[in-house]
């Protein structure tokens, strides 16, 4: 956290409407309550272990590692979480903030790859308050599996048909659901993105899945890793691994934005190869878009990443060079999917085949006595249809 | 000291003459920068004592949908902020109502920020409104705007606390925005039981107050007229010139009429 309240460097901020701004102030005091509130931490501990299923496991890839013939491959399974991705972590911790912590009785999301849509669904089922998630249409086209398990959870789905149907559009309409019930709902932002204090706020909820690989990793190999690699779209499961190892200036980290059709192309969604600063849904951050300030729209096989910024605190850590950002194609990122399925029996989400794809090209040069850890954040059971779609139904 | 720029003294110009400010919007290149300038002409013609202009922009959180499709419609034209100063600049009719640009913050922050108070100064803006800028990112752009002699409008909501209403009306060199409702730009006019006692919160401040967000007719704009020092009315505006051109002209003569 920089100088500023909020920033991360020259990165973060509060930019919204005026209306919310007495939210932000409230969720900022309830958040730094929060973090001593032993009552809250016995209760979402309990939920995470017992209702969750934490701690996912730490899971050496023998077969993938063996293919690959280089650095041992560990997969942090976030994909064996309940409801199939990390995002439940900070869905569940915050739909217990808004009931518990600040009496709201309705809580709303946005979602991309319908992950986190599915994830605040299931936290208001299990806290008791309603529900509704906001989607473009073009992602329930591509995820329909996750819009009828919203429903089944009781959320309502709200289809955006505005801009390019994705999830910046899916969040300008909760924006402005949450300005117009302000007093009485939460907006449950689903990553480390937006206006202070949500991406502390979304950290602090993922920091889970740094601190338990590294005790596994310890446990298993008595050191620490050479490289933790995880997928950015707005950048959550990235930073709740790497938060863990921050200090730890041995360990590298890479993070792999959607490469699209490629970076020439102009379809990708690589922020930081293709994007420049800029102040969008609430945050100073690296953003997609034109030189007169308009967001562009982007393009990613994984909706989970086809946004057009980032995480502030990644801003900073890139800038800083202490992680190092890539980006894997759509082809690559597919190979990846096929490839872990393959080898290992597990189908990861598009989103992690992004980190899968960058583990592959980094894991042959390194030694055998070298040790990736790649953050599985999701299963693919989600994208089975849509892959099959893109490759023919060969 | 006097404190303010042409915005302000216009305000407190009408204020001494006992009457109440009519500032209407619409969005700059809706449907593009032509007619932008004769709606000026009409609006002028019209009665308006302020005139509030929009910049189209992508992602516009804080509108409806009458203002986020007239930015469709703007940004098809290729209009840009760059194209709207130039454009203000090299306008053959004279304006004489002070225009207020309302940008989001991002064509701003990409345009550079000190350029862009520089040139809207040389292209005849009196005051600006950002929707998405707080108080508390605001300093860089208050002293900028006084440098070059705009005046800056921020927005108090509803929501807005006693402590948050010192800074923004402090902030605030033009007037203080009153946003009507909890809600986007064009969307119903409920007020509830506590707004008047909200507003005369804001209006002790001892600060020009203009009200809008909501004010869709003559009958609203005369009832919310009598708690505020100005109305401020933007997508029934905008909605007449795109659907019923013809009958706009009467539709503002109406409001300002009620006003």
């Amino acid at each position: 956290m920089g100088k500023k309240r909020g920033y991360f460097g020259d990165y973060g901020g509060r930019f919204v409407p005026e209306t919310l701004m007495p939210a932000l102030e409230e969720l900022e005091k309830v958040y730094f309550k929060l973090k001593k509130d032993k009552v809250f931490h016995n209760e979402f501990e309990g939920l995470l272990r017992d209702y969750v299923g934490r701690p996912t496991p730490l899971y050496f890839a023998r077969r993938l590692t063996e293919h690959l013939g280089g650095a041992k491959i560990y997969l942090k399974r976030e994909d064996l979480a309940h409801t199939g991705a990390h995002k439940i972590n900070n869905a569940l911790g915050q739909a217990l903030l808004a009931k518990r912590l600040m009496n709201k009785e309705r809580i709303i999301a946005e979602t991309g790859a319908g992950q986190h849509g599915v994830a605040t669904a299931t936290g208001a089922a299990l806290v008791g308050v309603s529900c509704d998630i906001y989607m473009g249409t073009e992602d329930i086209r591509r995820q329909s599996l996750n819009v009828f398990r919203m429903k089944l959870l009781g959320a309502r789905v709200v289809a955006v048909d505005s801009g390019s149907k994705t999830l910046k559009d899916a969040i300008n309409e909760a924006l402005r659901d949450w300005t117009t019930n302000v007093r009485t709902t939460h907006y449950v932002m689903g990553t480390v993105f937006g206006p202070h204090p949500y991406p502390s706020l979304v950290r602090f909820f993922q920091s889970v899945i740094g601190r338990e690989t590294k005790k596994q990793i310890l446990q298993k190999e008595g050191r620490l890793p050479n490289f933790l690699i995880a997928c950015v779209g707005g950048g959550s499961n990235a930073i709740g691994l790497f938060s863990g190892f921050l200090p730890h200036r041995d360990v590298q980290m890479i993070g792999v934005e959607a490469g699209g059709k490629g970076i020439e192309t102009g379809l990708h969604a690589a922020r930081f190869a293709g994007g420049a600063k800029g102040i969008f849904q609430g945050c100073l951050s690296y953003v997609l878009e034109n030189e007169d300030g308009n967001i562009l729209q982007t393009q990613s096989v994984s909706a989970g990443l086809d946004y057009a910024s980032v995480g502030p605190e990644h801003a900073y850590l890139k800038d800083t060079g202490r992680v190092r950002y890539t980006y894997a194609t759509d082809e690559e990122a597919l190979r990846a999917f096929e490839l872990l399925s393959k080898f290992e029996g597990i189908i990861p989400a598009l989103e992690s085949a992004h980190a899968v794809a960058e583990a592959i090209k980094v894991a042959p040069k390194l030694s055998k006595d070298a040790i990736i850890i790649v953050n599985l954040s999701g299963r693919g059971d989600k994208d089975v249809q849509e892959v099959a779609r893109i490759k023919g139904g060969d | 000291m006097k404190e303010g720029f042409k915005v302000r003294s216009k305000l407190e110009k009408i204020k001494a003459e006992g009457k109440k400010a009519f500032i209407p919007y619409i969005m700059a290149g809706d449907p593009n920068l032509e007619t932008t300038a004769e709606r000026l002409k009409i609006l002028e013609q019209s009665g308006a004592d302020l005139i509030e202009l929009g910049v189209p922009f992508s992602d516009p959180l804080a509108d409806g949908p009458t203002i986020q499709k007239a930015a469709e419609r703007a940004l098809s034209s290729g209009t840009t902020l760059k194209k709207i100063l130039q454009f203000l600049s090299s306008l053959k009719v004279e304006i004489k109502s002070p225009i207020i640009l309302m940008t989001y913050l991002n064509p701003v922050y990409c345009y550079g920020v000190e350029r862009f108070f520089q040139d809207a100064s040389k292209a005849g803006i009196s005051g600006v409104i950002f929707p998405d800028l707080t108080v508390e990112e605001a300093n860089p752009y208050i002293s900028l705007a006084k440098k070059y002699k705009i005046d800056t409008i921020f927005l108090v909501a509803p929501t807005s606390t006693f402590d948050r209403i010192k800074r923004i009306v402090k902030a605030s060199t033009g007037f203080v925005y009153y946003v009507s409702i909890t809600g986007i730009t064009g969307a119903s006019l409920k007020l509830d039981s506590t707004f008047q006692k909200h507003i005369d919160t804001v209006k002790k401040a001892g600060k020009p107050v203009c009200l809008g967000f909501g004010v869709s007719n003559a009958e609203e704009a005369k009832y919310v007229s009598q708690h505020a020092d100005g109305v401020i009315v933007g997508s029934a505006i905008v909605k007449a010139f795109h659907e019923s051109p013809e009958y706009a002209r009467d539709f503002i003569k109406s409001l300002r009429e009620a006003i």
